[in-house]
């Protein structure tokens, strides 16, 4: 990166990191750096593509946008944020990282992230397995039915979707009704014991969010928003998440 | 939600992890560790980085971490350092698994893979989807000797209540432990 750094020499006008500032609230900090290495030192994707949060920081402080704009790394750190939690001056890397993805032409970004958000934004599951209301309520029902009968002692558990005035709204991570449904029945079991007023909705349901991932913030607005809502049409006291 | 505005009223946004704390604690969820008293199968835990550092922080680690002291036995818990709000992020958040950088993602995650070895853990408990993918593979991928579980089949195995159907994610020292209808092994 010295190179680099040498060739451009000082900052050039209206950078990407200054335009970052402007949207984070305190400029997400990202002046503050004191280089201790915090960041970098207990952040797993340190390394990888000879890149790390604090040398990432540190160009685009540069104004190195080119680079900062380009590199696939920014695909590889997770948001998990531990830099910011370990730094003294907590510099909001992982906002910056975010923009840095949202920098991306949508088409030129991971594939199996569009499709993922894309098949969320299909209808009002927002799954990112596409799957429908319809078809999430089918696998509900058959798998209740098969539990009730083979496992008596539940013969009068519920799976209810879009229950009015359930006292807790569950999500439900598409994984299990799309490729392992049987996986769902202990959690039904445990609520059931406990003796939970619970519901899934039809709108809503699916708990995971690739659209955040995908640096899409008006899909995944429109995807938290379909599963708020619904619980609170339902009159639901306390949204789970399950995830 | 913070983020876009979008309003929340007086809907509560919690982690089932404090529900399921709550539900032990009042008796209404009544789990218990005798199932492992003998056989000391041991197993550590996963900190979802969106649950515990990015939304609900320590206190809810420390709830997931009763839950899990009650349903394995607390002698039976190995914690990995570094934990709870300060752990290593697993590898398979941020949309890794989907945006197909395999190799990095799998490199990333060698510190996790590290810290559960160094455990010595038969299983690690991921209450996360993303976290459950992700460590499975990393299982897979560095032929390591530990499963990755979610939280509500051990839960449902120490209420007595997890039918042979069930066990997918169990290793061969679980298929046998506490079988609810067995028989619907055979039906299937
Ligand atoms: S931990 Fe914070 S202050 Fe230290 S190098 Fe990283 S960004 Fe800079
Ligand atoms: S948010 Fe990204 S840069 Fe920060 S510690 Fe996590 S993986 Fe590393």
């Amino acid at each position: 990166m010295g190179e680099a750094a040498i060739k451009l020499g000082g900052k050039k006008e209206s950078t990407f990191m200054d335009k970052v500032k402007e949207i984070l609230p305190d400029g997400g900090n990202l002046n503050l750096c004191l280089t201790c290495g915090a960041c970098s030192s207990g952040c797993p994707a340190t390394g990888l593509e000879g890149m790390d949060p604090r040398k990432f920081l540190r160009m685009a402080a540069l104004g190195l946008d080119e680079e900062i704009t380009s590199t696939p790394w920014v695909w590889h750190c997770t948001m998990c944020q531990r830099c910011i939690y370990v730094c003294p001056m907590k510099i909001d890397i992982p906002r910056l990282v975010y923009y840095a993805r949202q920098s991306w032409p949508r088409e030129e970004r991971p594939k199996g992230l569009i499709n993922s958000c894309d098949m969320a934004l299909r209808n009002d599951s927002c799954s990112a397995m596409g799957a429908s209301p319809d078809d999430f309520s089918f696998v509900v029902e058959d798998l209740l039915d098969e539990y009730r009968e083979a496992q008596p002692e539940f013969k009068d558990m519920d799976a209810p979707i879009d229950k009015e005035g359930a006292e807790f709204f569950l999500n439900q991570n598409s994984r299990e009704p799309v490729t392992e449904p049987d996986e769902m029945v202990p959690l039904w079991k445990i609520l059931h014991s406990a003796g939970i007023n619970w519901t899934y909705g039809s709108k809503g349901w699916g708990g995971e969010n690739y659209c955040m991932f995908l640096a899409d913030d008006e899909a995944w607005k429109n995807t938290v928003a379909m599963s708020i809502n619904q619980a609170k049409s339902l009159g639901c006291k306390t949204y789970l998440n399950t995830e | 939600m913070r983020k876009f505005g979008i309003d929340t009223d007086d809907l509560e946004i919690a982690s089932i992890y404090q529900y399921y704390a709550k539900w032990i604690r009042e008796g209404r969820l009544v789990v218990n560790s005798d199932w492992n008293k003998e056989r000391r199968i041991k197993f550590t835990v996963q900190d979802p980085c969106q649950i515990i550092r990015k939304s609900y922080g320590d206190p809810v680690a420390d709830d997931l971490r009763f839950v899990v002291k009650s349903i394995v036995g607390e002698e039976n818990f190995i914690d990995m350092t570094p934990n709870k709000s300060n752990n290593f992020c697993c590898g398979g958040g941020g949309g890794t698994l989907q945006a197909g950088y395999h190799e990095q993602r799998r490199e990333f995650g060698r510190i996790k893979h590290e810290q559960i070895v160094a455990t010595d853990a038969d299983y690690c408990i991921t209450a996360c989807h993303n976290c459950h993918a992700q460590v499975h593979d990393l299982s897979e991928f560095y032929e390591a000797k530990y499963h990755a579980v979610h939280l509500w089949t051990l839960m449902a195995l120490s209420m007595g209540i997890l039918g042979p159907n069930e066990r997918e994610y169990l290793g061969e020292d679980l298929q046998e432990v506490n079988v609810f209808h067995p028989e619907q092994a055979e039906m299937m």
